[in-house]
C-alpha cells in the first residue's frame, strides 16, 4: 500500500472531527473520498498531509510511518496536497507559483520538463505565465494549484474539492485533466462533494459521514448503491 | 518658525535627511520582514541594532583604530566593523527567535503573549548593556553615552552649488541602498527568497510545498539582524556615539518608517525611512531640533489617515487577508 490510515482521530480543540478513520490507497489507483459538507473530508486531507497533527492513530506512506512528520517533511517524501479553495500564493506570478511546487527539487532539466508537462495539461497557464495569481479567475487558480502540485512530481497527489465553486463546463474540464494525470501514472486521492464525477472516475471510493467511513467499494459499485444514490447523487 | 533657514540650506538639509533616513530604512527592514512572516512586531529589534553599535566600538578598540590611523587601517577597521556588527546583530536576533519566540509558537501562544515577550527581550538586552556588563567589565558599559569615534575622516567629496557632499554621507547612503538592493533581489529572485514570500503569503500552503517554516523564520531574523548591525555601523560613523538605550529612539523611528512605507513591504521600508529622515531634518530647520520627533509622528498619523496600509501597502504577505 502506498498510503494507509489506521484509526485516525483528529481534534479541533474539544471537538473531535475524525472518529477513527482507516483507509488505503494502492500505487496507481484513483481513490475518491465523498461526503456531505462538514463530514470531515478536509480534516482527513489535513491529517494525511500533516497540516494538522493527530490525536491518535497512524499514517503510513510508502512503507514508512509518517505520523510524526511535519507537512514539509511529508511533502519531501512524495505526498502533495492541493488544498481546498484558493490555495495559490496570490502575490506571486503563475510561474513563481509553479516554481514553488518544485521548491524541494534541484534537477533543473526535470523541472523544465515538468513545466512543459503542466503547460501541456493547462495551456491557459502558459498564456498567463506572468500574471499575478491573485488576479486570476477561480477556475484558473484551481488549475494553477493542481499544476503546482504536479511540479513536485508527487508519488501521491491529494486533491481537496478541485471542482469547488466552478462552472459546470470547467468542472468537466478539471475532471478530464485529473483523468489524464492519472493515466500518466500519478496515484490520486480526491475529495469531492461532486460525487457523480468523482465516483465515475475513481477505481475505488470511501463514503465519509460525520467523521466516520460508512461505506467503501469500487467507484461503479457505489454509483449503483441505492443509499449513495439517494444521499449524494440526488436520485431516489 | 524660520522657513528661510530651510530654503537657504535646502540641498544640505535634504542630504542630511537622506543620510539619517538610510539608517532608519536599514533598521526598518528587520521590523518589516519579521512582521511579514510572523505578523509580529519584534520590539527586541531595536536592541539588535544597539548591539551592532557596541560591536563597532569593540572592533575599533581591539584594532586600535582611531582618527590618526592610516588609510589601509581605516579601510580594514571599517570593513571588519561592518562584518562583525552584522554577525553580532544577526546572532542576537537569532537568539531571541530561538530562545523566546519559537517555544511560544510551538505552544500556539496568542499574539499578546508574543508582544509582551518581545518587550521583555528588549528590556533584558538593554539592561545587559546598561548594567550587567558594567558589573563584570566596568566602563565603557553602563548608562552613560559612549564615544565611538569612526576612523574615517570626514572631508568634502564635491560641492554642487552651495551643497557640500561629504565622503561619509556618500558612504552611508550608498552602503544602505546597496544592502537594500541586495536584500530585495534575494527575496524576489532567489529560491530561498521565494520560500520567504510563500510563508508570508500563506504559511500552511508553504509547508505543503515543502518549505520548512522554522528555517525561513530563522533566515528572516538573521537577515533583518545583519541589516540592523550594518545600520549600527553607519549610525556610529554619522553620530560618533552609542548608549545602552540607543535602540529605543532609533527603533521607534525605524518602526515608524516601516509603517509609513507599509509594514511587510521591503521597498516601503526604504521609502518610509528616507521620507522620515527628510521630514525630521526639515522640521529641525524650520522650528528647532526639539520638533524633529513630533513632526515625524504627525506625518505618520497623517499618512495613515489617508492610507492606512502605508505609502506602498503591504507586499511581502500581500495576500494573507
Ligand atoms: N479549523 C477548524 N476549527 C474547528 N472546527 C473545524 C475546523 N475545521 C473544520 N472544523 C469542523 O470539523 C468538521 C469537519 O470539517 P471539514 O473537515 O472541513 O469537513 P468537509 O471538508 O467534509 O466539509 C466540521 O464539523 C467542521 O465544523
Ligand atoms: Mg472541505
Amino acid at each position: 500500500m502506498l498510503l494507509k490510515l489506521e484509526d485516525v482521530v483528529l481534534n479541533y480543540g474539544k471537538i473531535e472531527a475524525l472518529h477513527g478513520i482507516s483507509l488505503e490507497v494502492a500505487e496507481g489507483e484513483v481513490v475518491a473520498l465523498i461526503g456531505a459538507n462538514g463530514a470531515g473530508k478536509t480534516s482527513t486531507m489535513r491529517a494525511i498531509s500533516g497540516v494538522r497533527g493527530l490525536h491518535s492513530g497512524t499514517i503510513t506512506f510508502n512503507g514508512e510511518d509518517v505520523t510524526k512528520l511535519r507537512a514539509d517533511q511529508r511533502m519531501r517524501k512524495g505526498l502533495c496536497l492541493t488544498p481546498e479553495g484558493r490555495g495559490v500564493f496570490p502575490g506571486m506570478t503563475v510561474t513563481e507559483n509553479l516554481d514553488m511546487g518544485a521548491y524541494t527539487r534541484r534537477d533543473k532539466s526535470g523541472i523544465a520538463e515538468d513545466f512543459e508537462r503542466v503547460f501541456g495539461l493547462f495551456p491557459r497557464l502558459l498564456e498567463r505565465k506572468k500574471q499575478i495569481a491573485g488576479t486570476m479567475s477561480g477556475g484558473e487558480q484551481q488549475m494553477l494549484a493542481i499544476g503546482r502540485s504536479l511540479m513536485s512530481r508527487p508519488k501521491l497527489l491529494l486533491l481537496d474539492e478541485p471542482s469547488m465553486g466552478l462552472a459546470p463546463m470547467l468542472i468537466q474540464q478539471i475532471f478530464s485533466i485529473i483523468g489524464e494525470i492519472a493515466e500518466q501514472g500519478t496515484t490520486i486521492l480526491v475529495v469531492e462533494q461532486n460525487a457523480k464525477q468523482a465516483l465515475s472516475r475513481a477505481d475505488r471510493a470511501y463514503v465519509l459521514e460525520t467523521g466516520q467511513i460508512v461505506k467503501t467499494g469500487s467507484g461503479t459499485a457505489l454509483l449503483d448503491d441505492p443509499s449513495v444514490r439517494e444521499a449524494y447523487l440526488g436520485v431516489a | 518658525m524660520d522657513f528661510n533657514a530651510l530654503i537657504d540650506g535646502l540641498g544640505g538639509h535634504t542630504l542630511d535627511g537622506l543620510t539619517r533616513g538610510s539608517i532608519y530604512a536599514l533598521v526598518a527592514l528587520g521590523y518589516t520582514m519579521v512582521y511579514g512572516v510572523l505578523r509580529l512586531i519584534n520590539f527586541a529589534h531595536s536592541e539588535v541594532f544597539m548591539v551592532g553599535t557596541w560591536t563597532v566600538l569593540g572592533v575599533y578598540t581591539v584594532l586600535g583604530a582611531d582618527s590618526e590611523s592610516a588609510m589601509p587601517m581605516v579601510i580594514f577597521a571599517t570593513l571588519t566593523a561592518l562584518v562583525a556588527a552584522a554577525l553580532a546583530s544577526a546572532s542576537v536576533a537569532l537568539a531571541v527567535e530561538r530562545i523566546a519566540y519559537r517555544p511560544l509558537r510551538k505552544k500556539n501562544a496568542p499574539p499578546l503573549i508574543f508582544l509582551i515577550t518581545a518587550i521583555g527581550c528588549s528590556l533584558v538586552l538593554v539592561e545587559i548593556f546598561g548594567h550587567v556588563l558594567k558589573v563584570f567589565f566596568g566602563a565603557p558599559f553602563g548608562r552613560a553615552p559612549v564615544n565611538v569615534p569612526s576612523p574615517i575622516q570626514t572631508h568634502t567629496l564635491l560641492t554642487i552649488g552651495d551643497v557640500r557632499i561629504t565622503n561619509v554621507q556618500v558612504f552611508i547612503i550608498l552602503g544602505a541602498v546597496l544592502m537594500m538592493v541586495a536584500l530585495d533581489l534575494f527575496v524576489n529572485r532567489s529560491r530561498l527568497g521565494r520560500g520567504v514570500r510563500a510563508v508570508a503569503q500563506d504559511p500552511d500552503t508553504a509547508a505543503l510545498m515543502g518549505v520548512n517554516q522554522d528555517r525561513v523564520i530563522m533566515l528572516v531574523f538573521i537577515l533583518g539582524g545583519a541589516m540592523a548591525g550594518v545600520a549600527g555601523l553607519l549610525f556610529t560613523i554619522n553620530f560618533d556615539i552609542t548608549k545602552f538605550d540607543i535602540g529605543f529612539i532609533i527603533g521607534i523611528k525605524a518602526f515608524t518608517a516601516a509603517v509609513l512605507g507599509g509594514i511587510g513591504n521591503l521597498r516601503g521600508a526604504l521609502v518610509g525611512g528616507l521620507l522620515l529622515g527628510i521630514v525630521e531634518v526639515y522640521a529641525s530647520a524650520v522650528f528647532s531640533s526639539n520638533w524633529a520627533d513630533v513632526t515625524a509622528f504627525i506625518v505618520l498619523v497623517l499618512v495613515l489617515m489617508f492610507r492606512p496600509t502605508g505609502l506602498l501597502g503591504e507586499s511581502l504577505g500581500k495576500a494573507r487577508a
